[in-house]
């Protein structure tokens, strides 16, 4: 290792080379990360009274999240409607990973790059262009009433939870691809040729080989689709309806009209323990997976 | 968008069968975005077929529009502002975390990675709290350190993995040669990486282009483009100019995202 002791270049340079290096880290990771969410977790943990800082201690803000059925409702909800996005965007995705990975040839890097290129434009604009799409008077319902299949518009595409599960099954898909992408990347060819010479048909050699060694991209692919979908406002808002308020839009409303910033950082971190507790979920079944294999 | 030709690299049915697959994911992944530069020409107020006739008219109004230009300023200001930030933060921690390798380095490269994990309103919230705390309230200083935050991830991992691949023996030997950590940076790495940064400082800047949700909770009298076009949702009559201003967007970040991907792969094999 080269650089381990600055005090052999010595100097006060070096030193302060070292100082500049570990300064805009410091800041952002302590002074911004870790400062922000610790004010989020001590405002969780207090009482309302529309001053800055709140008043008292409290635990009343998380009593009520699990007790009130309303709350109760919409973070089932959530937790639903973005399970359902993610296995919509997981499943769907498998096969297009699986084929750029194994069939991707000189092809490869285009289509992996056709598939990422929607993630760098803007969210808002994509979840925007499915209300287009869904809208009473918008491009599905002209096209079914234009082919004849509809005799007038329907209203059930939009404001509804199915809306909300396809859009963000469309927004997130690039979340899901890459990692499963990489971890069949990785994957010897000769396996599958050594599991045909043994006799093994397409089908079992997908079963027992190319699935479990995609397991890690998968969970990763899960974990990566489902935490920004279980807290995410936009797609609710806009192609939800009432039926699909989700926690997002809960949490919003809290530091807008409600104006009750303690209960929205105890939903905030209520999210983020569900998260966590998914995180540590999928960790231990990636290990167990590893130990029996 | 122009959808790639499928290649056929094998002969059996079932490849056949995924690359249609492919194709078909690939429609849809497109097909409501391309939706919008469509009706952002079309002579009507409703999107919806049969087209009404081809016109600029949309497009003409947006360029007279002073709301669009002051958010259009906006934007510029913070995504320039938050991509150079976030550009050297992820320079030095990326170094720190490739040649320093201390558990400091880890910690740090560990925690500005963590905002991956938390969904964007809950960033918002935490950046409203601290921006009233520390009395600058909802402004343009305040989305930018929330942008900073969200670009982080990206623009770390890709000068890490710039850092990493470049060969040991090269700062060896200037090291060897007398040259002090900072001039080997300048002189070397930081030369070395050029491509890789121009790369980060472009997604950086696309990641704040775009950002909506934390922007909104942060938006003090200034709001910046997406912010903008959420205000003109709630009107019908402005639904055309917004797919208009839409497109002008969606066409900035297809060419930034892939003139970043195109420096980062010649930068690759320098």
């Amino acid at each position: 290792m080269i650089f381990t002791k600055p005090d052999k270049t010595s100097g006060a340079g070096s030193v302060l080379f070292r100082c500049g290096i570990f300064l805009p880290g410091t800041v952002l990771g302590l002074g911004l990360v870790v400062f922000s969410l610790s004010l989020v977790t001590f405002f969780a943990f207090r009482h309302n009274d529309g001053s800055l800082l709140g008043r008292g201690w409290t635990g009343s803000n998380f009593l009520t999240i699990l007790t009130d059925p309303l709350y109760v409702r919409i973070a089932l909800r959530s937790v639903i409607l973005a399970g359902l996005a993610t296995l919509a965007t997981v499943i769907a995705a498998y096969p297009v990973a699986y084929c750029i990975a194994v069939h991707g040839g000189r092809y490869r890097k285009l289509v992996l790059f056709l598939v990422t290129l929607p993630f760098w434009t803007s969210y808002l604009l994509r979840v925007f262009a499915w209300k287009i799409v869904l809208a009473y008077n918008g491009v599905l319902n002209s096209f079914l009433v234009g082919t004849g299949l509809l005799h007038e518009p329907s209203l059930a595409f939009l404001n509804t939870p199915a809306a909300v599960v396809v859009t963000l099954a469309h927004a997130y898909a690039p979340f899901a691809i890459l990692p499963i992408y990489t971890a069949l990347e990785s994957m010897p060819g000769s396996l599958l040729e050594a599991a045909a010479d043994l006799g093994a048909r397409p089908l079992t050699a997908f079963r027992r080989i190319v699935l479990p060694y995609s397991f890690p991209g998968v969970l990763t692919a899960i974990m990566v689709v489902f935490i920004p979908t279980v807290g995410d406002y936009v797609t609710p808002a806009l192609v939800g309806g009432p039926q699909s308020v989700m926690i997002g839009s809960l949490i919003e409303m809290q530091f807008g009209r409600a104006n009750d910033w303690p209960f929205g950082a105890a939903l905030s971190v209520a999210v983020m323990l569900v998260i966590a507790g998914l995180i540590a979920l999928l960790r231990k079944t990636e290990a167990g997976k590893e130990s029996r294999l | 968008m122009r959808l790639p030709v499928i290649p056929v690299r094998q002969s059996s049915s079932s490849g056949m069968l995924l690359w249609a697959y492919v194709f078909c994911y690939l429609v849809f992944l497109y097909l409501p975005i391309c939706l919008i530069p469509l009706f952002s020409f079309n002579d009507s107020i409703q999107a919806a077929f049969p087209l009404k006739g081809f016109t600029f008219a949309w497009y003409r109004t947006l360029l007279h529009n002073e709301g669009v230009r002051n958010a259009l300023f906006t934007s510029l200001k913070v995504g320039l502002t938050s991509a150079a930030l976030a550009t050297v933060c992820g320079i030095t921690i990326a170094y720190a975390d490739v040649f320093v390798r201390n558990r400091f380095s880890r910690l740090l490269s560990f925690l500005v990675k963590l905002p991956i994990l938390i969904p964007g309103v809950i960033i918002g919230i935490a950046m409203l709290i601290v921006a009233n705390l520390v009395g600058i309230g909802p402004s343009a200083g305040a989305i930018i350190c929330g942008h900073i935050l969200l670009a982080m991830p990206a623009t770390v991992m890709v000068m890490h993995a710039r850092f990493a691949g470049i060969s040991r023996s090269i700062p060896e030997a200037a090291e060897d040669l007398g040259a002090r950590e900072w001039t080997l940076m300048r002189r070397i790495l930081l030369p070395m990486a050029a491509p890789a940064m121009g790369s980060a400082f472009m997604l950086a800047f696309l990641t704040s282009f775009d950002e909506f949700i934390i922007a909104f909770f942060l938006t003090g009298s200034q709001p910046t483009l997406p912010v903008y076009i959420w205000g003109q949702l709630r009107f019908p009559r402005s639904l055309p100019i917004v797919m208009a201003l839409g497109s002008v967007i969606l066409a900035v970040s297809v060419v930034v995202a892939a003139l970043s991907e195109l420096i980062r792969r010649r930068g690759q094999n320098a």
